[in-house]
């Protein structure tokens, strides 16, 4: 997802030039507690850029500390979601503070109730892609401010000229006495030393860790089953419950006969919710138990009768109707009127669940004095405000324990699990885990959009396009979660990878229709408004390559003239891809390219069709350029999970409503893709010094219309409707 | 009824019905939490233990079925020969992510390599496809079970 605004979409990078960062702005140094030197720094968060823009509220979100013993401790508002964000940040605080990465302690944000009390905190979330876009200047600088300081506070004992001192390894040197001090006997001094005007950051020539692969920080605990999650919280005397709630969204409990759930042994208590029971046990056991000897009654409300098909129909409907125009460059219509040749089509992708492997759970106590919470989180604030208003207390009387999260993917920016355990909580003595079943989890999750798409395009008599039209209808997940971002009948997400496109296209209009399904909450998910839009318009591109009787890739590469970036990764990933080779009958290769993010990203996919219309996906060959790298290790491994991720939406993704109810409930229906099924991949890198560009997500958007042009070329078939199973592939 | 079983070469007696499944007896009665719940139903691998050696999923297998068996966890694989040089390889190749499959993903792979010490692809297929990951880090654990089976042979060789 991309919660920048429309004012940074302008250019190649859409980081922030280093001079929009005045110190005032987003960094303060002072004393730490206990005598350290501490840096106080605003990162921008998701949705909380409104707070950090007008500079005049200095409200920091994070903090390095170095201590009197020399341990270096960091605290941000970015979670650790498999990302590798916990390896990638302190990366660049130790590049310009001149320690080594181990120096570093990563502390979870927030840290205690003292910071709860401080209106710090404002929207805090992770995702977007954005932490390293947002850390990259901020980082080093407060890294760099820390060494000048310590470098001055030695200069001074020493009472030599600063500059004839240097910084490494976490100490101070004066070469040409040999004298050397270690950062810890430094912090306390440093701390009095006044903060430098301006701050030099390092070439990128000199980067020494920065580029360089380093090992994940937090790897050692995931391997040995000593890592904590949301659902490994157990405060003392905590029981456990799962939880049934009303199978039709909207749907409200009528009557529970709960006489057999009560008679499972450990079951504790029954919970009986508007929409929801849950039962209470001590163990998960016993809670399934209990809540399959339920009898449950529901009154179905209005959506009983909703099914896909409705939903479909309504937003096929609506493109046909005008939408909010989110960008139009020349004269369409005009345009068209003079094209050689028209081709129209259109596009469906479905809802997607995310399928977090760790599945939903919250772990709650409501007590006299306040309220506890025990979760993984990608929004902390916004967790705590919604236990708050559940629980019926004011916000400093919550206290949030975040952990680590087993995939987040957009799911845990949501406030819908804690919400439902501290209605459960505040009916239970004592804490209560509150864990989801897999099937709960896919049929309550907060879906991935579905969107319908209406394109019609104009090619001159070369073949080429002169006119672009292109309207799309579906839900905006921004407008529920983050009102103000929805602007005009538009938010950044819905419209990233339909707009601004990196093709040349000289008469280009497209409209966004909002339309929200009738009961059904829909979300942020890995890459979200990208995993449509990059989809319908590399697919789309490459109907009209195929129009135009040529070749995709060389279609595509004589429309990037003026980028060169983008011409680069699309160049690199077709060489390597091998490109210009014969692949045998029922196979085939397919294209896509991508800027969204802030990086720019090409794949060259291989796939092979079976007679019984079985798709295998042999081979992707990754080409990117992210600007800077920072991990290079990340990157890749980035680019595998989200390729992973997107193959398993392109292949088996989708979830479906019939009778108000989803109908996927678990790995059988909802599809993952499994290791005999995995592609192999290539990722190549390439060199760039731009500031970096987004990895989380997008992988994900670049796979999917590549395999859906893959197997165009292998069948001629085009595929205009996610997700791939069930698509009528036969050749037999 | 009170039941006991071993786990990591510990009996543990807990008081819980028959069918309650094994996972939830090490989660939420012996506190092991390393042992993760994905699915409840043998679809994802997550809640992987050691059986007698042989990699089970303990969300389907109740509590009254293990008898004397021994149940190894994640929490003490890295004992064995076998977890050891998979843990290695998977730190190595920085195969984790989120890490949440991983303890699974560990303990079916401990297991292949404790009784085929080469597997082939379509061996690591095999012995692979019930662990779900949804973080996508399959190109590396295959990689990593390659590499713990190639430094199976140099151990064997020395
Ligand atoms: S939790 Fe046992 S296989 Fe998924
Ligand atoms: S590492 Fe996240 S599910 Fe495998």
């Amino acid at each position: 997802m991309i919660l920048d605004h429309n004012s940074s979409r302008a250019g190649s990078g859409r980081s922030q030039p280093a001079n929009d960062l005045s110190r005032r702005n987003f960094l303060q140094v002072g004393a730490a507690t206990g005598g350290g030197l501490l840096l106080s720094l605003r990162l921008p968060v998701l949705g909380g850029e409104a707070q950090a823009a007008d500079g005049s509220d200095f409200s920091p979100n994070a903090f390095v500390r170095v201590d009197r013993d020399g341990q270096i401790v960091l605290t941000m508002p970015y979670v650790e979601m498999g990302q590798g964000t916990y390896t990638a940040i302190p990366m660049l605080i130790a590049e310009e503070l001149e320690v080594d990465l181990k120096q570093i302690r990563l502390e979870h944000a927030p840290p205690n109730e003292k910071l709860y009390a401080n209106p710090m905190l404002g929207v805090q979330a992770t995702g977007n892609s954005n932490a390293m876009r947002g850390g990259w200047q901020p980082m080093r600088q407060a890294g760099a401010t820390a060494r000048i300081m310590l470098v001055a506070a030695a200069a001074k004992r020493w009472n030599v000229d600063p500059a004839s001192c240097r910084a490494q390894n976490g100490e101070v040197l004066h070469p040409p006495t040999g004298r050397r001090v270690k950062y810890a006997e430094l912090a306390a001094d440093a701390a009095g030393i006044p903060v430098p005007d301006k701050v030099v950051l390092k070439r990128p020539e000199d980067f020494r860790l920065i580029g360089t692969p380093a090992k994940r920080l937090d790897a050692p605990a995931k391997v040995n089953g000593t890592a904590v999650y949301g659902i490994d919280a157990r405060p003392a005397g905590a029981k456990i419950a799962t939880l049934a709630q009303s199978p039709v969204f909207g749907g409200r409990v009528k009557s529970v006969d709960d006489k057999a759930a009560r008679a499972v042994k450990g079951v504790r208590q029954i919970v009986r919710l508007d929409d929801a029971v849950a039962v209470v046990a001590d163990h998960m056991g016993a809670a399934k138990k209990g809540l399959a000897a339920l009898v449950i009654e529901w009154d179905e409300g209005p959506h009983a009768k909703l099914g896909t098909a409705d939903i479909a129909a309504e937003l096929e409907q609506a493109t046909l109707k005008t939408g909010a125009v989110a960008q139009n460059i020349g004269d369409v219509d005009k345009a068209m009127a003079g094209a050689a040749t028209k081709i129209e089509a259109t596009y469906e992708v479905p809802f997607l669940a995310h399928a977090t492997m760790e599945p939903m759970n919250c772990t709650a106590h409501v007590h006299k004095d306040g309220c506890e919470i025990w979760l993984g989180s990608q929004a902390m604030a916004r967790i705590q405000a919604a236990a708050a208003k559940t629980a019926g207390l004011p916000l400093d009387r919550v206290v949030v324990h975040n952990h680590l999260i087993g995939g987040g993917f957009g799911r845990r920016l949501e406030a819908d699990g804690v919400i439902r355990a501290v209605e459960i909580a505040k009916q239970v003595e004592g804490p209560v885990k509150v864990v989801w079943t897999r099937e709960e989890d896919i049929q309550h999750d907060i879906y991935r959009p579905y969107w319908f798409d209406r394109f019609a395009a104009g090619l001159d008599e070369k073949g080429m396009p002169i006119a672009w039209n292109h309207r799309f209808a579906g839900s905006s997940v921004i407008a529920r979660w983050l009102p103000p971002g929805f602007k005009n009948g538009l938010d950044p997400d819905s419209t990233e990878g339909a707009i601004d496109l990196v093709y040349a296209l000289p008469n280009f209009h497209v409209e966004f229709v909002r339309v929200e399904p009738p009961g059904i909450p829909t979300a942020f998910w890995r890459s979200v408004g990208p995993s449509h839009n990059v989809f319908v318009v590399e697919s789309f591109i490459d109907e009209l390559a195929a129009a135009a009787r040529q070749d995709p890739v060389a279609y595509r590469s004589a429309l990037l003239d003026h980028n060169p970036r983008a011409k680069a990764v699309l160049a690199l990933a077709a060489e390597k891809g091998g490109w210009a080779k014969k692949l045998p009958k029922g196979s085939g290769r397919g294209a896509s390219l991508q800027f969204v993010f802030g990086s720019y990203e090409a794949h060259v996919v291989e796939v092979e069709v079976s007679k019984d219309g079985d798709v295998r996906v042999r081979r992707v060959v990754c080409a990117v350029d992210c600007g800077t790298v920072v991990n290079p290790d990340t990157v890749q491994a980035q680019i595998q999970s989200g390729i992973m991720f997107g193959a398993t939406a392109a292949l088996y993704g989708k979830i479906t409503l019939e009778n108000g109810r989803v109908q996927q409930s678990n790995f059988d229906t909802y599809q993952v893709l499994r290791i005999n099924e995995a592609p192999a991949i290539e990722v190549h890198i390439v060199k760039s010094s731009e500031p970096p560009g987004g990895m989380g997500e997008t992988g994900t958007s670049a796979i999917v219309p590549a395999i859906a042009n893959a197997i165009f070329a292998a069948t001629g078939k085009r595929l205009r409707k996610m997700p791939v199973a069930g698509s009528q592939l036969k050749s037999g | 009824m009170a039941t006991t079983i071993n786990v990591n070469g510990v009996d543990r007696t807990v008081d819980v019905d028959g069918d309650t499944p094994l996972l939830w007896v090490l989660r939420d009665l012996l506190g092991m939490t390393g042992t993760k719940f994905g699915c409840g139903a043998a679809l994802c691998g997550a809640c992987t233990v050691h059986i007698d050696g042989v990699a089970t999923r303990s969300c389907i297998i109740a509590i009254d079925s293990v008898g004397t068996s021994a149940v190894t966890t994640i929490e003490a694989i890295g004992a064995t020969a076998a977890g050891a040089r998979i843990q290695k390889a998977w730190l190595d190749r920085e195969v984790v992510q989120c890490g949440y499959c991983q303890s699974g993903q560990i303990m079916s792979a401990s297991a292949l390599l404790a009784k085929n010490p080469h597997p082939t692809d379509a061996d690591i297929n095999d012995a692979m496809s019930g662990n779900i990951c949804r973080c996508g880090t399959y190109v590396r654990i295959r990689e990593a079970i390659k590499d713990a089976a190639q430094s199976n042979r140099q151990g064997a060789l020395q």
